[in-house]
């Protein structure tokens, strides 16, 4: 390969060509001003997306790398910049999506002397990434990069942050990119073991009342196929966790619904009754497990895992089998036997009966005149091709979407799971766009959430993005609102908000947009918002008390599980 | 059950990794009793040990965060009886009180201890072995009086024959390989 003579700066923006990246989020200062006035020579090659704040540029990032399944890139100046990214690197981490922050740094020289802008960004970092670096010569970059690339996507991915000094930008070098496929104290996926996959494959082969339970590990390693010739075969009803939402289609016919706090009544339950749990590239986050002391008790376990540190961290398994499911799937298919379970399966049914009746029915088809949140959804689902992208904030509207939006397609669903990230829903909608042009991409939040990262309205207007934005106002901090009524002895503890009016706000921003208050409306405006591919922002002011159910409060175990609040069942 | 584990992990010598490996420790509440670093055998590549107080749980899942890390080659833990270790620790005493009686001549004798160095002022004393053993010396020897005293951390090796990190790398040559 040829070399060729550019700057620090430059050789930047050509490793980031090299490994084939054409969209990055960013936000230009003192510290990282050589790389961005490399990037200008590079307009046409390298989409840059200016977004109005650092914290905006990574969650942009991170769904653009949800949807694309290609590491998501931003790029921030020294100090405030990079600290404000801090928040999506975490989320980021728990939620293993691969990004690459680059950060400018103050010139090395400078380093340890609290220089204007300076903060210890690989030390603040450092828990939050799955790998940093600090380069401080220009040389550095080439091999650097590479290796960022490697970590951020191989093996379970992470995020990644190189911190660049702003004389290794100004330096010059020799360029010669080589990707990276080894690093000797790394092993992204370890070993298949063949005894493992034996004995997994015996206690499916023996089980009765078996339950698949699907997460993030399977749109990971892009095992969607290999997840339904393993499901098909064995005959197995499976449920997904809130990251494993879209990995399968949400009516396939095995598929039993969602685990977790506000999951479905029946996987909750059946937890507790089934006698195996395959639990296939997910980690037995608490807010999927509950009391972990009354946890499957009853069950074996099987736990298909790419990260060994996951293996019997939260719950003791009997077979752990090791590797990326999208190799180990095909090979436990081959090995057990085809069945169906009937009875069990009619068992599922009967709970989803139950919870349609007592939450469900009342949910999507409401008889009490405020709107309620799952009627939006209901109509999205109707009025839409199904195969859009729902990507949320977090709280009850993020419980609600994820409950009853259809998914039919694999990398759709767009979430802060393990951090819990409000303010992620916009800018994340944002990224998914761009990283998934062809699809209608929904941005579904509350009134608190939208408003935490609202000025990325900015970008929908100066980048065109056609963004379905949706806010469920309920004029409160609902989950928190819903924990204080059942909890807190319904002591509404600054939880009440105020908003602005979003449609004059969107109007300011020149999008679309109508705010709905009666059901008589709704349907119509949701078509409305379909109408076109543009940005448009509906705001569906619903019932302001209304509770997320089912629940498994907190401390109690899945089977615990509540399909209406406690009060409720004391006046009847 | 807590009890006292060692943690061996060989890392490369990279800036930082001390820090990527404390924080695991901080993270879960966990305080670290003694902590080594240095050059292990093979040039490149750095081996911590850290001694700390647990359940057997809780250091085993401490292993699994430090052994996923990207630059930790690999993490082991051991209850004291599966190692072999010691520490040193160096003591300071008047040189007068060596030469008004022979009780520190007798400790030294005792302890199998040794004089690294005698001035006017004082005489310093090193002593190798089990925290025990240089706890006691220094308890016994500052009955007479004890100027300055220090313990390090602990180092230690298997007494498994093969070096657990030399499989580790033919493994991951073999790997390669293929």
């Amino acid at each position: 390969m040829s070399t060729k003579r550019i700057t620090g700066a430059q050789a930047i923006i050509e490793s980031l060509i090299c490994e084939d990246v054409d969209t990055i989020f960013g936000y230009p200062g003192g510290a990282i001003m050589p790389v961005y006035d490399a990037l200008y020579d590079f307009i046409g090659t390298v989409n840059h997306v200016l977004t109005r704040h650092e914290q905006g540029a990574i969650h942009m990032a991170q769904g653009y790398a949800r949807v694309s399944g290609k590491a998501g890139v931003c790029i921030a100046t020294s100090g405030p910049g990079a600290t404000n990214l801090i928040t999506g690197i975490a989320d980021a981490m728990i939620d293993s999506t691969p990004l690459i922050c680059i950060t400018g740094q103050v010139a090395s020289p400078l380093l340890g002397t609290d220089a204007f802008q300076e903060t210890d960004v690989v030390g603040i970092s450092m828990p939050v990434t799955k790998w940093n670096f600090q380069i401080t010569r220009t040389e550095q970059i080439p091999e650097i990069m590479a290796k960022a690339f490697y970590i951020a996507q191989s093996g379970r991915p992470g995020p990644v942050v190189i911190d660049i000094t702003k004389d290794a930008q100004f330096g010059q070098i020799d360029f010669e990119y080589k990707k990276c496929t080894r690093i000797r104290s790394y092993v992204p996926v370890p070993e298949v073991s063949r005894p493992m996959l034996e004995q997994a494959a015996d206690l499916i082969n023996k089980a009765k009342k078996p339950i698949v339970l699907v997460g993030q590990g399977v749109i990971l390693g892009s095992a969607e196929q290999e997840l339904l010739d393993f499901l098909t075969k064995s005959g197995i009803p499976a449920a997904w966790t809130l990251l494993g939402l879209s990995a399968m289609p949400t009516d396939f016919p095995l598929n039993v619904g969602m685990l977790g706090m506000h999951g479905n009544y029946g996987p909750n339950t059946k937890t507790n009754e089934c006698d195996l749990l395959i639990a296939i590239g997910m980690r037995f986050d608490d807010r999927v497990t509950g009391d972990t002391s009354r946890y499957a008790k009853q069950a074996k376990i099987i736990h298909f895992e790419i990260d060994p540190a996951e293996v019997n961290k939260i719950i003791k398994v009997d077979v752990p089998v090791l590797g990326n499911v999208k190799q180990t799937l095909p090979l436990i298919t081959e090995l057990i036997q085809e069945k169906s379970y009937p009875e069990w399966r009619e068992e599922f049914k009967e709970c989803d009966r139950i919870e349609y009746e007592k939450v469900i029915k009342n949910d999507l088809n409401p008889e009490k005149p405020g709107l309620t949140m799952g009627e939006v959804m209901r109509l999205l689902n109707e009025k839409s091709n199904n195969e859009g992208v729902m990507v949320t904030d977090v709280g009850q509207h993020q419980m609600v979407a994820n409950r009853y939006f259809k998914f039919t397609k694999s990398r759709c669903c767009v979430t802060s799971g393990g951090l819990g990230t409000m303010g992620f829903g916009l800018p994340a909608a944002i990224g998914a766009k761009l990283g998934a042009p062809e699809k209608v991409v929904f941005s579904v939040s509350g009134d608190g959430g939208f408003q935490m990262t609202l000025q990325e309205l900015g970008v929908i207007q100066q980048e065109k993005i056609g963004v379905k934005v949706i806010i469920l106002n309920n004029n409160f901090l609902g989950m928190v609102r819903q924990w204080q009524e059942l909890f807190f002895e319904s002591r509404y503890s600054f939880t009440n908000m105020t908003s602005p009016d979003f449609i004059k706000l969107a109007d300011s921003y020149d999008i679309k947009g109508k705010r709905v208050t009666s059901r008589d409306d709704l349907a119509k405006a949701v078509e409305e918002m379909l109408s076109d591919d543009e940005a448009y922002v509906l705001e569906v002011v619903v019932e302001k008390e209304d509770n997320v159910f089912p629940m498994v409060p907190t401390g109690a175990s899945v089977s615990d599980i509540i399909l209406e609040s406690p009060k409720v069942e004391v006046e009847s | 059950m807590n009890q006292e584990y060692i943690i061996s992990a060989y890392t490369e010598n990279h800036i930082g990794l001390l820090n990527r490996i404390t924080i695991i420790f901080t993270r879960r509440n966990v305080n670290i009793e003694s902590l080594t670093v240095s050059e292990s055998a093979l040039a490149g590549i750095s081996k911590f040990t850290i001694v700390i107080n647990s359940s057997e749980d809780k250091v085993r899942k401490i292993v699994g965060q430090i052994d996923k890390h990207v630059e930790v080659l690999k993490a082991f833990y051991h209850t004291n009886d599966e190692m072999i270790y010691q520490e040193i620790a160096l003591y300071k005493v008047p040189t007068t009180a060596m030469m008004e009686s022979n009780r520190i001549e007798k400790l030294i004798r005792k302890y199998a201890a040794r004089i690294l160095e005698i001035t006017h002022e004082f005489t310093a004393i090193e002593l190798t072995g089990h925290k025990d053993e240089t706890q006691s010396f220094f308890e016994e020897l500052n009955q007479i009086g004890v100027l300055q005293f220090i313990r390090s951390g602990r180092v230690a090796i298997t007494r498994d024959p093969i070096e657990k990190l030399s499989e580790f790398l033919k493994e991951r040559d073999k790997v390669e390989a293929n």
